[in-house]
Parts: C-alpha cells; structure tokens; sequence
C-alpha cells in the first residue's frame, strides 16, 4: 500500500509540476508571484483536512476505546503540523510582492497560525505525559476540542473583510481561475494527499513498532508470541 | 440521612472552593496583583503619552487580564487532586459536568470577578472614560467566564504533568485568541464611535457555547486525569 | 511551452526569489520527512530486533 501511494503521489506532483510551472500561462493581476498558489494552496488544504481527520481518529479511539485509532491521530500530527508550517510559509512569499508584507495581521492568517500551535499542543501534550494510554486520550480530547478553529479558517475570508483574497475554488460556484491552473492545482493538491497518506501510514508502522517493544519490555512473557507472529 | 440533591451538591461544592480561595487570600491576591504590575509595565515600556496609552488601552488590558487568568489556572484543580478529593468528587452519583461547571464558576467568583472589579480603575489609568470604561468592564465581565471555562479544559488535560504550567498555556492560549479580539474589539469600537454591541453579542456568544460544551470536555478530561 | 528560455524561467517575471524559495523549501521539507521517518523505521525494526534476540 504505502509503496503505491508513494509512486502515485510522485507521478500527481510531478505532472502538477510540470503544468504549473511549465504549461500555465501568468497571471495578468499578479504576474508569475502567482505560481506559489501550486504549493500554496494544496498545503493549507492539507493542514485543516488533516487535522480534521486526526481528530475523527481521536474521537473514534475516545468512543471506541481502540488503541489503532489514537496511533494514527500520533502519525498524522507532524504531517500536519509541517502543511501548517508550509502554508504559512508559502503564504509569507506570496504575500511579501503582492501586498508589501510577510505577514499581517488579519483572520485567515491569524486562525492558521492558531492551527500551527494546536498542532504542537496536541503533540507536546502526548510527548509529556508517562503514561501511554492517558496520553492517547488526553491528547484526543485536545485534538477534538482544537476542532473549533477548522471553520474559523476556512470561513474567515467571509466572515471578515480581510486582505487574503477569497476562496478560488468552490464546489458551487464555476470557478474563477482558468483551467489549466486549476488542473495544475487539484492535481498538486491530489499528490500531496497521497503524499501524506503514504507518510502517515508508514509512520503509523513505526508507532506500532515503537510501542511493541516497549511492551516487550514490561511484559517478557510475551516475547514468544510476537517472535511467533514475526 | 437522604442524599443531597444535585443543587445542594452543586452549591456545596462552590460554597467550599470559594470559602478555601477566601481563607488562602494571597492567591487571590497574587493573580490580582499580577494584573495590575503588567497593566502598569506598559505606560513606563511605551512612555506616558496620553493619546497613545490610550489607543493601546483595550489591548493591554485585556491581554493582562487574560494572562492573570491563565496564571490561575492551576489552581482550578490541582490542590484537590492532590489531596485526593477530586477523586471523591468524581466518585459523587451527580452528573460530573455539572459539578465540573460549579467548580470552574467558583475558580471565576475568585480570580475572575476581582479582575473586572478591578479593570474600571487600571481603565482610568490608561485614561478611558464614560463610555469605553462601561464598555471595558461589560466585555470584561462576559469574557472571563469564557476564559474561566475554556482554561478548565486545559487545566485538566496537564494535571499532574511535569511542566504543566507552560503547557497549559500552549494549549489553551489558542483557544482564547477569538475572546481577545472580540473583547479588546467591543472596547476600541465604542471608543471610535462604532459601538461595541457587535462585539458584546459574539462574545456572549462564545460563553454560551463554552459553557454549554467545556464543562463536558473538562469532565472527560479529569476522568483521563483520574482513571 | 510557456517559457521562451531557462533563464526566464528561472527569473520567473521577477518573483524568481519568492516563488523559487517557496517550491524549495517545500521540497525540503518532505524530503526531510522521508529521510527521517526512514530513519524512525530502521531505528525501531532494529529495538524489536534487539529486545526479541535479548529476552526470548
């Protein structure tokens, strides 16, 4: 599985590459600064879907009581947090030709901000406390709780009048940008989602690992079965 | 003896938090106190100019009062988990949430109340008047609950975590952003003529809503904290 | 072809700088998380390794 996600989520970016940095025309308002939307975009998309999808683990595994859930609610939290810290910076680039500034202050880029530091609460919450199975759970709620600011980004454009310009896909309305960007865009956007399944489920692998030995090592009397199984 | 209902519980339980607060003054006193050093470090950091004291006014206030209610914090809970009564409490055949709501609006009436008592005169040294004083005060006195409550849930996620305090301020801070805007915005809208009645609804909007879901996650979180 | 030769492309209207460091560093950025999530694996099928060789 993870092998093949891999490969489809190099063969996604590179054609999404080659389309947007290759084929698509400029852009007559911003000029070539607009090429950035490539990364751009697909990475902000993939840091609230991937904190929504951790926290679907993180209540699946409070509700449920499953140790699998809270184990990929740990290997999804990095990945997400770097998209976070990728959009953000990709953003500062973009922001710096088009509006003068790295940063400013307004509600899109403050909630994603905001995104960034749950991420770290959730995992330095994790990493701090001993005991593994309060851990899980106590990072759980805190994913579930983080939820919250999900819709705060994503309707921020709306909801304030704020300098980041508006959404440029939406499911409703025809879209505002021409196609071939917008091929270029939902195909980065494809590979990197593959991208992070790949990542994630390979790291979910080492988690499990990780956790086994520890296991082993408070409870010898199970060596035999997990040398059994490998 | 019949068993006391949820209310005699619910009014036990706040009457004892706060009585405790009231014995152990220099608690109280430390957050309160908290509040008015940062209020003051500001006219002497920026200079004592009128107009812009009070253009940073709402700003620095409420991010000094925010930062004396995240100070208060651990002491939400962590004496009684210390003594083993939280234990008790959970073990009490009432619906935790409830008493977790208790407990938090008791945690407000001693750290949070004297905060707004205290914000009119901190206002005036920064030279609000009239109406943005009143105003000061009103987003004040709907805010701290909120972050009374919203601080509740971060408090019980790290009790009894090596480096809880820093921690809690990393989980919680992100949460209070949208009551610091609203807040400090009801101030400086009512000061620029706007009116701040916008603001004021939002955020007793987010107090509806945290005190409505926070208690349920505070109460799953001391049960991860307790089990 | 958009491009009419490697230098404007490389140029990019101007924004070179911008746009260049931003696809960059996000290169970098996966890669690295490659490199070190390898590094997690082997790390880890090496503990269980040692534990099982150890203990059984």
């Amino acid at each position: 599985m993870i092998p093949w996600f891999g490969t489809v989520a190099a063969l996604a970016i590179a054609v999404g590459l080659y389309i947007g940095l290759l084929v698509a025309p400029t852009d007559f308002q911003q000029g070539e600064a607009y090429r950035i939307i490539f990364v751009h975009v697909p990475a902000a998309w993939m840091s609230m879907f991937l904190y929504v999808v951790m926290a679907v683990w993180a209540a699946v595994g409070l509700g449920l009581n499953a140790r699998l859930s809270f184990m990929m609610t740990q290997a999804i939290a990095p990945t997400g947090a770097m998209f976070t810290f990728l959009a953000l910076l990709t953003g500062a680039m973009w922001g710096k030709p088009t509006w003068g500034a790295w940063w400013v202050w307004d509600a899109r880029l403050t909630s994603e901000l905001i995104l960034l530091f749950q991420y770290a609460g959730v995992m330095l919450l994790r990493t701090s406390i001993d005991d593994q199975r309060r851990a899980d759970r106590a990072s759980g709620v805190c994913a579930l709780v983080g939820v919250v600011n999900i819709p705060i980004i994503y309707f921020s454009v709306q909801w304030w009048n704020t300098l980041h310009q508006g959404a440029s896909v939406s499911m409703t309305a025809a879209p505002k940008m021409a196609t071939v960007m917008l091929t270029g865009m939902l195909l980065m956007t494809f590979g990197f989602w593959m991208y992070s399944l790949a990542v994630i489920l390979s790291r979910a692998r080492c988690v499990i690992l990780e956790r086994e030995s520890l296991q082993l090592w408070s409870k010898p009397s199970s060596v035999a079965e997990v040398a059994g199984v490998r | 003896m019949s068993r006391p209902g949820l209310w005699e519980t619910l009014r036990g339980i706040i009457w004892r938090d706060v009585l405790l607060a009231i014995r152990r003054r220099s608690d109280v006193a430390i957050s309160v106190l908290f509040l008015v050093i940062v209020a003051s470090l500001f006219p002497l950091g920026v200079g004592p100019e009128p107009a812009v004291l009070r253009t940073i006014a709402a700003g620095v206030l409420w991010v000094a009062a925010l930062l004396a209610c995240l100070l208060s914090l651990g002491r939400v809970f962590t004496a009684d988990y210390l003594d083993g009564v939280l234990e008790q409490m959970l073990l009490i055949p009432q619906p935790l949430p409830v008493l977790v709501a208790g407990k938090v609006f008791a945690h407000w009436v001693v750290s949070g109340l004297p905060v707004v008592l205290l914000s009119p005169l901190l206002g005036l040294q920064f030279g609000l008047e009239g109406e943005a004083l009143g105003m000061l005060v009103l987003s004040l006195l709907l805010g701290t609950p909120t972050l009374s409550m919203i601080g509740s849930i971060g408090a019980a996620l790290v009790l009894g975590v090596r480096g809880s305090g820093l921690l809690v301020a990393l989980l919680v801070l992100p949460l209070y952003v949208p009551v610091l805007i609203f807040g400090a915005g009801a101030v400086t809208s009512s000061m620029a003529g706007i009116g701040g009645e916008a603001n004021l609804s939002l955020l007793g909007a987010c107090l509806v809503l945290s005190v409505f879901f926070a208690p349920w996650a505070t109460a799953s979180a001391l049960r991860i904290a307790l089990e | 072809m958009y491009w009419g030769s490697l230098s404007e492309f490389l140029e990019m209207g101007g924004y070179g700088l911008y746009v260049w460091t931003s696809f960059i560093i996000t290169a970098l950025c996966m890669v690295w998380e490659i490199l070190a999530l390898w590094r997690r694996r082997a790390a880890a099928i090496a503990e269980s390794r040692g534990i099982v060789r150890d203990i059984g």
